[in-house]
Order: C-alpha cells, then structure tokens, then sequence
C-alpha cells in the first residue's frame, strides 16, 4: 500500500507540473507577443466615429484592470494565477456581461462527452480487433483490416472530418452535418431532445474514432505479436488451457497496461483533434467557441479557454494515472 | 546504402507503395518551379471550368489553374513541414541523448519536463498565439513555435535507445580514453541513433503538415501565404463545395493524404527495418 500512495504522490507531482508549465506557457505567449489585447479592443470600439479622448482613457483602465494587465509583470503574473484559482477569467466582451467561465462550463460537457464516447469507442474496438489480428495472423480478413488501420492512421482530423462531412453532407445526405441539436427542440430530458443529441453527435464521434482507431490496432497487435512468443503463453498452450482463454487473460490483459499509458501520453493530442473537429461540424464545445472568440477578438474568452483545456487535459491524465494500478498491480508491489 | 534500398523495395509493401505515393508528390512539387502562372496572382485563366485537358484540374473562382495552386501549396507546406521537422530535430536529440546518457537525476528531471509537454494541447495554446500576434504571424515564427513545442515524443524515443548504448563495452571504452560527454554523445552515440531520427523526421513532417493545414483551414496563419491549408480555406471562403466547384477542395485534400500516407508507411517500414527482430522476421535480410 506504500508503494501504491508513493505512485498517487509522483502520478499528483505529475499533474501539478503540466499545469505549472502550461500555464506559464500561456503567460509567457500572452505577454511576449507584440499585440496589446487593450489596445486591439479600443481600436475595435473606437473605430466608428469621434470618440472622446477622455472617454477612451477610462475605458483603457477599465480593460486593463478587467483583463488583468495593470501593474508590474510581476504583479500582473500574481493576478493571473489569483483569477485562474478562483476561476474568474472576468466576462466576455463579445458575449458581455455574460462571465467567460459560465461559457466555458456551457461549452465544456459537449467536448468532454464527444471526446470521452470518441475514445472508448476507438480504444475498445480498436485494442480488441488489433489483439485479434496479433493473435490470428493468418486471418484474411484482420489483414485487411490492418491495412485500412494503416492508411488511416496518419490522417489529421481535420482532413478526416471534411472527408466525412463531404461523404455523409453532400453525397449521402443522411445525417445533420452542423450544430449539437436540433434548433426546433426545446432542451431538456426529453426523448426527442436525445435522440436529436445522438443523431447530431454521430458524425463527430465517426470522424474522430476512425482516426484513432487505427494508432490503437496497430500498437495492440504488435504487442500482441511480441506476447504470443513468449514463454510463459507457450507453456499455458502446452498445458492445454483454452485458447479463448490465452487470448484474453494471458495476452491481452498484458498488453492492455502499455495501451493505458499510451492513452494517457496521447490525451492532448486527441483533445486537439476534438476541438478541431467541432469547428468542422459547428459543434457547440470548446473548439467552436475558441474560433469565435478570436474572430471576435475576445481575449478573455481565448484566454479562459486555453488555460481551461490545459487544465482538464492534464486532469483527465492524472484520473487515467489513478486507473492504471488496476490493469497492472505490478506497481502495487514494487 | 543502395542496396538497403532495393531490399527495403522488394520484400517490404509497405515502402514500395510509401516511396511510390512520395516519388508522385516530389514530382508534383518539383514541377511547380515550371508553374506558367504566378502562384499569388488571380484571374490569370477563365474561373470554375471542371478539369479538362487544358487545365488538368479544372480552375477555381478566383481564375488560377488548380493543378499549379495544388503545386505551389504542397511546395510550400513540405517546406514548412521539413523545416518544422528540423528545428525539432535539434531539441529532442539534445534532450533524448543526454537524458539517456546521464541517467539518474537528470534523467528524471528532463523527462518529467517531457511527459509535460506531450501532455499539454497545443491547439488551443497555438490558437492563443495567432490570437496575440495577429498581421504579425509568419510562416517562420509558426515554425519555431510549432517546433519548440513539438519534440517530447521523439526524445523519449531516442532516449530509449540511448539507453541501451549507455551499457555497452565502447562507452565505457570511450569513457576509458578520455572522451568528454559531449564527444560520446556526438561521436559515438549520434550515428547509432540516426537512423530512428531519420523516421521520426518523416512522422514529425506529417504532424506539423497536419496541424498547419488545421490551423490555415481556420483561419489562423498568414492565409496570403500559399499552402495545402489556405488553399482549402480560400474554398471555403467561396463555398466551392455548395457552389459546386468539387475539384477546387478535392485536389489539395487527395495530395496531402497521399503524402500523409507515404510518409507515414515510409517511416513504418524503416522502422521495422532498424528493428532486427521484426526485419529478420518480415524481410528477411
């Protein structure tokens, strides 16, 4: 049990440093670049029209206090962890008065679920038919199976969803191609609102499950292929235990721990992918709302998102960490 | 060197048809120094004729000839691509090999900070970036912010092998003879580890294509600049797809995801290559 807390205690350090150096990533952007974010926004409002000089030195305090851009970098640093911590990242000025974080925990459960049903669909069906084609190599069909794994591997997300939203949009006009749900569907527990949800969410969680379906079937089955050689599954084939059996309590839950870490290693890259899929399909989550906010030169908004995403990126690593133990109880002991 | 080629050619698919689909896309890119039109100017050619034979890929809206705009755009986007990849290059070999050699302490540290960095979104932190830099972003500040946040992958995996040299007799040997750290690392380590930096390069080529394709589709680099990206942005913009001009958004989508393809089998099979025991198995040589 030491060595497990021990594990908790390096796994939360972990944690703790993305956040630290992802934040200061986004400070350190958000103060060394040549645009004034103030000085964007005044220009935007002042551009119709005589303003009163007067007028725009009280607005320019005012953003400057609003965004957290007054005094010393030193204390605007300080500031900028006080806000992140009390999760204030002030109201948006394209949207105002409404408060940044109100739209971002609007925005969030849209991501979190497309990007949660996205990879357990692909991570599944992706591990179980990849450990299949390692163990039956001879099978034709897993064969064919791998090459299409291959050759979708390395399509970005972007390219994938417009490969899908010109397939199932124009050529097959099957399924609703843009928004979350249905405008005419007043939300609510109600089941034509899910089933609206459900039909909406269907091309997203394609596009993003066919491109990361292939990166888990072609590392399932080549750590099958290493497994099946070793000695401990030869003798359990000699001594007769069922083959069913071999596949998935002697190989599979093996290879199962490394596939583990190696969605905890490729969480962000993931997330990058849903965000940019949204905007493909008007998704109403984080990416969607993103885009908007730099077409809209809403700072707050940017900046609430960027800092949010780092955040819950490195939050859901740290709870796939806390899962880990149980598919490898190595760690327990050691 | 030319024999590993053919080898590599005869008993493995996978890089007959990579080398194949990136010979087709270096053609393509090399003609587009014989372009017959400027790349930036417009109205040079009749607008939206479907491809024919006087324009291979038809024109699009804004009266350029869509096969030399597909041609200048992979041009440029390789060259992004590459230089992105090399930039990157530097930072994981620096990290993955001192890491691997040192060990203890350092190795710890250096690869904490490097599980950091493959943790953190970069989408929404390059996002961020356009946003604050606006008419100032270029095609090289990308690049070195897209290279400087793109290495952790590809150090762990030279650190990895890094590792195994560290025990080997000719490091101690080398030790021994006085070499210095960094004469180990550049001069007996490098060379073992160029190979895998060689595949590495081609996958990192096609992540920065990848996410400089998003990021222009969007909206968020400098869209005069012409590459596979913007070329598909200015689409849209003209909603050549509603419009019915096909061939202006399908001509730039199919190049890329040939060279995503190529690329990527081309690093697929020189891996298995490096590998002795997956080479000795599927090639045989």
């Amino acid at each position: 049990m030491r060595s497990y807390l021990w594990y908790f205690l390096r796994r939360l350090g972990q944690f703790v440093l993305v956040v630290f150096v992802g934040i200061n990533i986004v400070f350190f952007v958000t103060h060394a670049t040549p645009i004034d974010p103030v000085e964007q926004a005044i220009n935007s409002a002042t551009q119709f029209g005589q303003s009163d000089p007067r007028a725009v030195e009280i607005m320019r305090k005012a953003l400057r206090e609003l965004y957290g851009l007054d005094g010393t970098l030193w204390q605007q640093y300080l500031t900028f962890w006080k806000r992140l911590a009390t999760g204030d990242f002030g109201p948006s000025i394209s949207a105002f008065p409404t408060p940044v974080s109100t739209m971002i925990g609007r925005a969030l459960p849209w991501t979190v679920g497309l990007l949660s049903t996205s990879t357990l669909i692909a991570w599944c069906t992706g591990n179980f038919m990849g450990g299949l084609a390692g163990y039956y190599r001879k099978s034709r069909l897993l064969k064919a199976a791998g090459i299409v794994a291959t050759g979708l591997q390395p399509i970005p997300s972007y390219i994938m969803s417009l490969v899908v939203l010109i397939l199932f949009g124009y050529l097959w006009p099957i399924l609703p191609i843009s928004g979350g749900f249905e405008m005419n569907v007043p939300p609510g527990l109600t089941f034509a609102f899910m089933s609206s949800v459900v039909t909406h969410s269907l091309l997203p969680v394609l596009s993003l499950a066919l491109i990361t379906i292939g990166g888990w079937f072609v590392g399932m089955r080549s750590l099958v292929s290493n497994i099946v050689a070793e000695d401990y599954v030869v003798y359990a084939e000699l001594a007769g235990v069922d083959r069913h059996r071999i596949l998935t309590s002697y190989v599979m839950r093996n290879a199962l721990a490394p596939q583990l870490t190696g969605l905890a290693l490729s969480l962000g890259g993931i997330f990058n992918g849903a965000i940019i899929t949204e905007v493909v399909f008007g998704y109403p989550g984080l990416g969607t709302l993103l885009v908007r906010g730099v077409n809209s030169g809403d700072y707050s908004l940017v900046l609430g998102i960027a800092s949010i995403s780092i955040i819950a990126v490195a939050a859901a690593v740290f709870a796939i960490d806390l899962v880990y133990p149980l598919l490898d109880p190595r760690v327990k002991v050691r | 060197m030319l024999k590993v080629l053919r080898d590599l050619f005869r008993h493995s698919r996978e890089f007959a048809v990579g080398s194949i689909l990136v010979l087709i896309v270096l053609g393509i890119v090399v003609a587009s120094f014989f372009s017959p039109y400027p790349p930036l100017d417009s109205y040079v050619v009749p607008p939206d004729i479907p491809p024919s034979w006087d324009h291979l890929l038809g024109t699009n809206s804004r009266g350029q000839d869509v096969f030399w705009q597909v041609a200048v755009a992979m041009r440029n986007s390789l060259l992004f691509g590459i230089s992105v990849a090399l930039i990157s290059r530097v930072i994981s070999l620096v990290i993955g090999l001192v890491s691997g050699y040192v060990g203890g302490m350092v190795d710890r540290i250096l690869m904490s900070i490097n599980d950091t960095f493959v943790v953190i979104p970069l989408f929404p932190i390059l996002t961020l970036f356009y946003f604050m830099m606006h008419d100032h972003m270029s095609w090289a500040l990308l690049a070195l912010a897209m290279a400087s946040l793109g290495w952790p992958y590809d150090a762990r995996l030279i650190r990895s092998v890094a590792l195994s040299l560290r025990n080997r007799e000719f490091t101690t040997q080398s030790i021994f003879s006085g070499m210095s750290t960094r004469q180990i690392l550049l001069e007996e380590h490098l060379p073992y580890v160029l190979p895998i930096v060689f595949s590495t390069t081609l996958n990192n080529i096609n992540w920065s294509i990848g996410l400089e394709v998003t990021l222009s589709v969007i909206g968020l680099t400098n869209i005069e600049t012409p590459t596979i990206g913007t070329m598909i942005y200015w689409a849209n913009q003209h909603t050549a797809m509603v419009a019915g001009i096909w061939w202006w958004v399908l001509a730039p989508v199919a190049i890329v995801i040939m060279t995503f393809i190529g690329l990527f089998l081309l690093s697929v099979s020189i891996n298995e290559f490096i590998d002795p025991r997956t080479r000795l198995a599927r090639i045989g040589v």
